[in-house]
């Protein structure tokens, strides 16, 4: 048996099944790596180290007991810290929700019942940034690389991943925070299409593009927890009503005849071109497997990002109006009014990304500026939307970079909030029209820093994109590559 | 000053709280009364990652209320956002409706002073409730969220409203139809009906609006008539003397009966009303719509027609009756047994609506005792006086009328020889009233009336009484 904490999801929980291994061994196992470990990577915020141990006690007891389990069951995990876990400190790495222990979790904590919390990981203020440096916590370092960044919002999440800090991760996605930390940091992060898995307890930032999603370390492992996360949640009038069989069950099948699109837009200027030319080396993987490779175009991408900062600031501007120190959360110490309660409880508790976005937003939807910028960004939306369904009716995928470039140094683009959105503007696209992106390793550059591309797929076609990515991934390990 | 010149042009905005079990967006109770924060739960609170779900009921309610005032009702309309801060709004932002309401362009119709009109709504959405902020003596405010994300419909009227009497016809008969409809309690008391007053002034004649102002959350139909009067004086003054009238949002005080500002138009919040994206479109079909106009009740105007046309009531009476439907079917109760109904209105429209304490509609006479009632004033074996003695007796000991007139001596004296004497005594003891009548001042014979009248009790038959005297005076 290798190292418990470098199995995968499917090792690890047919180790479990099998009785080959207590939960509680491997929870212990982990808790262990992440004691050794973390003050290293910063993957956590806050780690429930006896919650843990006592829920993976009461799994193994269930196991013993003969009870029939689900897959995860047992299996543990890091959530990042914008997901509701009742009774833990859910902060959102914000000074604003220091204090905030939600009486409620989000669904998809209740529907991971049975898997083990190891604890709740860093990411961006309230999942605003690429690089998980906007926390108000702490600084959470690139397993692959520690002077780099893991990437963001969901940077925590990504590192513990692949540090072996969990065996697997709850990311939350609004404009690549799943995909590009995913591809940051060497792992398989997933954004599911938008009504895939609740957002019930999930913080909203922007709620028209939040998703929340998987991250692991292959792709079986990713279809195995979006399986057990998906689904329809009457507590969220977005979720989408439909059922959805396993995710994995496709894998296997390869790529024969699947068509696959390269837009051009997405291999322009900006893109590194080491991570141009491993994408287009990952395009002749598929083409040399028996898939047809697509040249296509894709207009509307450049207006994408440029709507999706409105969009998702508009969004925010008002998500986090809730944060006013009357509730709960940070109330500044000292106020006169009710005015500057509100005023100095925003201005300390808010860093200064967060801010920036409120202001942002708050312009865009103020009477006069409204139609200028949210409308006309809807318009846009409208037209992206329009794009990825005449690309979708004729190829299965869409092959793409996630990021112009690979994981950087901490602190390198932190004093340039512009330079830092450009970096999205390869996944931005795909929230914005609310279908399925799938982040996986494709290669590595010069330095081993990972590079990843992105499988973009038409609403609901997750079982195709695992079934080509895993497809991938077979075969450029059969060729002995670390990718 | 000379206000005469002027008219008032009124639109009114009502708040009316719908009497589903639920909440609008969560499960908790809307009942009203129960201890602070004991019926709220993380979605009203408006907790991080909570997420709102509408409850169909509220949708079928504001339906309804809009198919009972003759509003189109939007087969596609969406959920917006009305962002600003204030410690009883949880979320920082009020879920409500902004530029696709569920119902608009509707109408009712009230009598008004010069008779019948109708008065435009423009729209009704739907939206929640805030919670309730609780100034405690002596500083601090504490906050209530159980009525946070109680359900509300607003109902906006086109400025068609002239003075604080068609005002107060508007709301009662628009309360009248939300009860009948069943969609509200519509307790003024408890709040869940509640008014604003837009009022503008303007020379009689001309065309074009003055500048408003508002008067927010008026919780009874007197302060709103009160308000109204104040504010059309205010601004009358005002621009007599000159002055611009500022648009603004203006308190009205019950205590002094004045309206003091209280926030100027450009201190006005910038709402950013925008599509909550927490919410999906409401699409309601033709076969809902169909389902929900099924549901409709008959309505007071329908019952109102029927009054004045079988029973011969006047509009007015008829209306006053139909707006308390407790009361319509009350009196449709009573007029059954009764040969004289419009006796049997009155006796309502008068004596028991003196008598119901403000929001109260049960009537503590039973139906066939007040018809007996109408039927012994018709047979003029009861005068007015008596009748209204009994309506009295009844209400606080409710009995037979006959018995009750026996018990009271109440009966009306018709006899011409049992009213002879004092008849007599009348004449002897007002020489100078009966010189007066004699001499062709026919009024003076009132005097004589007025004192058999005393004599007796106020039992006396006044036309036999009348002709009684005539008689004698001539002799």
């Amino acid at each position: 048996m290798s190292k418990i904490t470098a199995m995968t999801v499917s090792e690890l929980s047919r180790a479990l099944q099998s009785g080959e291994l207590s939960s509680a061994e491997a929870t212990r196992a982990y808790l262990d790596r992440i004691e050794t470990k973390d003050g290293e990577i910063g993957a956590y915020l806050t780690v429930t180290a006896e919650q843990a141990m006592k829920q993976a006690e009461a799994i193994d007891a269930r196991r013993i007991a003969g009870e029939a389990l689900p897959p995860l069951a047992g299996v543990p995990a890091g959530i990042k810290d914008n997901i509701c876990t009742k009774g833990t400190l859910t902060t959102c790495a914000s000074k604003m929700l220091g204090n905030f222990v939600p009486p409620y979790s989000a669904t998809v904590m209740e529907k991971l019942a049975d898997t083990v919390m190891l604890g709740k990981c860093n990411m961006d203020e309230f999942a605003m940034g690429s690089t998980t440096e906007n926390s108000y916590y702490k600084t959470t370092r690139n397993p692959r690389g520690l002077d780099r960044v893991p990437g963001g919002s969901s940077g925590g999440s990504a590192a513990a991943v692949a540090a072996n800090e969990a065996a697997f991760a709850l990311g939350s996605d609004t404009g690549g925070s799943i995909r590009q930390p995913a591809a940051f940091c060497g792992v398989v992060g997933m954004k599911p299409t938008y009504g895939m898995v609740s957002r019930y307890g999930l913080v909203a930032f922007a709620s028209s593009l939040d998703q929340i999603g998987p991250l692991t370390r292959d792709v079986r492992d990713n279809a195995l927890v979006l399986s057990a996360i998906a689904g329809h949640d009457r507590r969220d009038s977005t979720s989408v009503d439909r059922e959805y069989g396993d995710f994995s069950a496709e894998l296997g099948q390869g790529v024969q005849g699947m068509k696959v699109a390269l837009p051009h837009e997405y291999f322009t200027e900006g893109l590194s071109p080491e991570i141009k030319d491993a994408i287009l080396a990952a395009a002749k993987r598929f083409e040399a497997m028996g898939a047809q490779i697509v040249e296509t175009s894709m207009p509307t991408i450049s207006a994408a990002l440029p709507a999706y900062y409105i969009l998702s600031s508009a969004e925010a501007s008002s998500n986090l109006a809730r944060f006013d120190g009357v509730k709960y959360g940070y109330r500044a110490e000292h106020y006169g009014s009710v005015d500057e309660l509100y005023k100095n409880s925003r201005s300390e508790g808010f860093g200064p990304e967060v801010k920036r976005r409120i202001m942002l937003g708050s312009f865009a939807l103020s009477s006069g500026y409204y139609d200028a910028y949210y409308k006309k960004a809807l318009q846009v939306r409208t037209l992206i939307v329009r794009d990825f369904e005449r690309i979708f009716s004729t190829c299965d995928f869409i092959l793409s970079p996630v990021a112009p470039t690979v994981a950087y140094k901490i602190g390198e683009k932190s004093h340039s909030p512009l330079e830092m959105y450009m970096g999205d503007v390869y996944t931005v696209p795909i929230n914005i029209a609310g279908v399925p992106s799938l982040s996986l390793p494709c290669g590595c550059d010069r330095d081993g820093m990972p590079i990843g591309m992105q499988l973009i797929g038409k609403a609901f076609s997750e079982p195709r994109l695992y079934r080509a990515a895993y497809a991938f991934e077979q075969d450029a390990r059969k060729g002995g590559e670390r990718v | 000053m000379n206000t005469s010149a002027y008219e008032m042009v009124i639109g009114l905005e009502v708040h009316v709280e719908l009497k589903t079990r639920t909440k609008i967006f969560c499960e908790c109770s809307t009942a009203f009364g129960a201890e602070p924060n004991t019926q709220c739960c993380p979605v009203c609170m408006g907790m991080p990652g909570t997420l709102p779900v509408l409850n169909k009921q509220v949708v079928r309610y504001a339906v309804k209320a809009g198919l009972a005032t003759h509003c189109s009702i939007a087969r596609y309309s969406k959920q917006d956002r009305k962002n600003y801060f204030y410690p009883d709004l949880p979320k920082a932002y009020q879920i409500s409706q902004y530029d696709l309401p569920l119902c608009s362009g509707g109408w009712l119709d009230i009598e008004g002073e010069n008779g019948p009109k109708r008065i435009g709504i423009t729209r009704i959405h739907i939206e929640e409730d805030a919670g309730k902020l609780v100034h405690k003596e002596g500083g601090g405010t504490l906050c209530d969220y159980n009525r946070c994300g109680v359900p509300l419909i607003e109902i906006v009227s086109e400025p068609d409203i002239r003075s604080a009497a068609e005002a107060a016809a508007y709301l009662r008969k628009l309360r009248a139809i939300m009860l009948y409809v069943g969609v509200s309690d519509c307790k003024m008391q408890e709040g869940s009906l509640r008014c604003d007053v837009n009022l503008s002034v303007r020379k009689k004649g001309s065309q074009t609006l003055g500048t408003r102002t508002e008067m927010k959350n008026l919780n009874s139909f007197q302060f709103i008539q009160k308000a109204i009067e104040y504010e059309f004086q205010r601004q009358v003054e005002a621009v007599e003397a000159g002055e611009e009238i500022v648009q603004e949002t203006r308190r009205f005080d019950q205590a002094t009966g004045k309206t003091f500002s209280m926030r100027k138009k450009e201190d006005a919040n910038d709402y950013r009303y925008f599509p909550d994206p927490d919410l999906v479109p409401i699409v309601l079909s033709q076969e809902v719509l169909a389902a929900i106009g099924e549901e409709i009740p008959e309505l007071p105007d329908a019952r109102k027609q029927e009054y004045v046309e079988r029973y011969g009531l006047t509009a007015g009476d008829a209306e006053a009756l139909v707006n308390e439907r407790a009361v319509a079917d009350y009196f449709e109760a009573a007029a059954a047994s009764t040969k004289a109904p419009k006796l049997l209105a009155n006796l309502i429209t008068s004596e028991v609506f003196r008598l119901l304490a403000p929001e109260q509609t049960d009537i503590p006479i039973a139906p066939e005792h007040l018809a007996t009632l109408a039927d012994l004033l018709a047979d003029e074996r009861l005068g007015s006086a008596a009748g209204k003695k009994l309506v009295s007796l009844m209400w606080h000991q409710d009995a037979d009328p006959v018995g009750l007139a026996e018990e009271h001596q109440l009966w009306q004296i018709s006899d011409e020889e049992a009213l002879r004497p004092a008849a007599l005594r009348a004449v002897e003891e007002n020489a100078r009233a009966a010189a007066d009548y004699k001499k062709g001042k026919s009024s003076a014979i009132q005097t004589l009336i007025g004192q058999v009248m005393r004599a007796t009790g106020g039992r006396a038959n006044p036309v036999v009484t009348r002709a009684l005297l005539e008689k004698l005076l001539e002799e």
